[in-house]
């Protein structure tokens, strides 16, 4: 997005799927429920849409995810995109959208998540071999588990990060869970109960992965002539920005993630700084993914995460950095493409509609940072920093 | 490592010396000349230059661990060759390498430890995958 602090676009409507298992309902029905949950949210017609953005996770609702969903749901559209990278693909539509309304192309962008992790195979594709680069990957079993299992281990070495530390995460994300209905783990889990459960790929335990669920996200964009025809309160996009990390020819450095390209884009674009900040979603596959993208977010020194998210720092409402108050991918839900339950807690936040004990009181800037591939091999970043209209 | 033989990878021309060569015994790395940079994973043309005069270069067959982990289930593999121990080799090259140890108690494997390459066999013979096990360093 090349929006300055004039902003141009505002998030009008979100609403989450409270599914989290769906075996029998389509994905394309997935989609048309989020659609219309988060039009009415927003105050919008269907008839209203002029732009539609979707990852199409793995094709699984047709071969051109924009147009079969165009198709299923009715819409007349002059704007549309499908860009899929992974988890923070729609932190990125936030960005696409504004764009897309910044350039006159379209004044309503609706964006829709569905994915069936849970019950469905198709979410988890099989290995390609005519992948060039996945050969090199896939003979070791290299799946996304040990990847992040390797960033862990090599943080660990260079800062003495702990395994207790990274526990402080999804502690964090239970205490908030308990207070979402709709969370998949409602229990608080205390750091012991993180450490001791199930090593599955060392340093990383059982406790420190997300949830695998079924799900479905949506939120609408509009311009700023739509949000002064209707009612509901609307939240601005201030800035965004996206990078990339890989191998980098051989020369990978597993402790550092897109965040620091990325983030500070995205905040200098927004103007504002990291004590503006109120609430934080922190796309949190792992305990390390958050610890990680935090440090390079810039909340803290590099390295010094561990002791920076120790003594209830993510803790809403009290700690000095709340972070993920419906539970997260780690308790809540991660419906594939995690990075839309990231934007729309984020907004929930700026709303004042968040869960009631964890409602960050006076929330008016909010970031939400998603994380799509793998930090062992290749991921994106992706930062939208968010603000009340009336801060 | 007991899984053999191995899933073969795709051999295709970009990558068939690679492959044939780890069957032969020998880990091959890429070099760019303009660039002086030596790569990995192979491919045909240069990352930073994007240059196609790219050589082949016997690598030493060393590195130092620089990342590692023991993982106790992954899809379709063989349970007798779990715990996998997924590592990232630092190899003498320069370039960090994603690979697997074998021969070695997973315990036992720290950052840093001093590694060699070695080839497991795979359905085809002129193929080969390289992984590594633990040296005593001199
Ligand atoms: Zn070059």
């Amino acid at each position: 997005m090349s929006t300055s602090s004039d902003a141009t676009a505002y998030i009008a409507g979100v609403f989450e799927h409270p599914t989290r298992e769906a075996p029998e309902t389509s994905i394309a029905q997935l989609h048309a429920e989020v659609a219309a949950g988060a039009l009415e949210d927003a105050g919008l017609a269907a008839a209203d849409v002029d732009g539609y953005l979707t990852a199409g996770e793995n094709y699984q609702v047709g071969r051109y995810p924009p147009l079969a969903m165009a198709d299923y749901l009715g819409l007349d559209v002059s704007y549309f995109d499908s860009t899929d990278d992974g988890g923070s693909a729609y932190v990125n539509h936030v960005g696409e959208a504004a764009s897309a309304i910044a350039d006159g192309k379209c004044d309503v962008a609706l964006v829709t998540l569905a994915g069936r992790m849970r019950t469905d195979e198709r979410a988890h594709p099989e290995h390609d071999e005519t992948i060039m680069q996945e050969n090199f990957e896939s003979i070791y079993g290299a799946e996304t588990l040990p990847q992040y299992a390797l960033a862990a281990r090599r943080h660990m070495h260079e800062y003495g990060t702990t395994s207790e530390q990274l526990a402080e995460i999804r502690v964090a994300a239970s205490q908030h869970a308990q207070h979402n209905e709709h969370a998949l783990y409602q229990d608080p889990v205390t750091v012991e109960e993180v450490v001791d459960s199930r090593v599955v790929s060392d340093p990383l335990h059982l406790l420190d992965c997300c949830v695998i669920s079924d799900g479905a996200g949506a939120f609408v964009v509009v311009s700023e002539d739509v949000r002064q025809q209707i009612d509901r309160e609307c939240v601005e996009i201030l800035g965004h920005a996206a990078a990339v990390d890989h191998h980098d020819a051989g020369r990978i450095d597993l402790t550092e993630t897109a965040a620091r390209k990325s983030g500070p884009r995205a905040l200098s674009r927004a103007g504002v700084d990291h004590d503006d900040v109120d609430y934080v979603s922190i796309y949190d596959s792992f305990t390390i993914t958050v610890l990680q993208t935090l440090e390079d977010l810039g909340f803290c020194e590099k390295g010094r995460g561990g002791e920076f998210v120790e003594g209830g720092t993510l803790q809403a409402p009290d700690g000095d950095l709340p972070f993920n108050t419906d539970g997260g991918g780690l308790c809540s839900n991660h419906p594939d493409r995690g990075g839309m339950t990231k934007v729309i807690e984020a907004v929930r936040q700026l709303r004042g509609e968040a869960n009631d004990p964890v409602q960050v009181p006076e929330a008016t800037v909010a970031l939400a940072h998603g994380t799509g591939g793998y930090l062992g091999t290749r991921h994106a970043g992706s930062t939208a920093v968010l603000g009340r209209v009336d801060r | 490592m007991s899984w053999e033989p191995r899933p073969v990878p795709s051999v295709t021309p970009e990558t068939a010396p690679y492959w044939e060569a780890a069957a032969d015994g020998t880990l091959l790395l890429r070099r760019c000349p303009d660039c002086e940079l030596t790569f990995y994973y192979p491919r045909a043309r240069c990352p930073d230059c994007l240059g196609d005069d790219v050589e082949w270069v016997e690598a030493d067959g060393t590195g130092t661990v620089y990342a590692h982990t023991s993982t106790e289930t992954v899809a379709a593999w063989p349970e007798e060759d779990l715990p996998l121990v997924l590592a990232y080799v630092e190899l003498t090259e320069g370039p960090r390498m994603l690979t697997a140890l074998q021969g070695c108690d997973p315990d036992a494997i720290e950052i840093g430890t001093s590694v060699a390459v070695t080839f497991v066999p795979t359905a085809t013979d002129d193929v080969s995958i390289p992984v590594f096990e633990p040296i005593d360093d001199d």
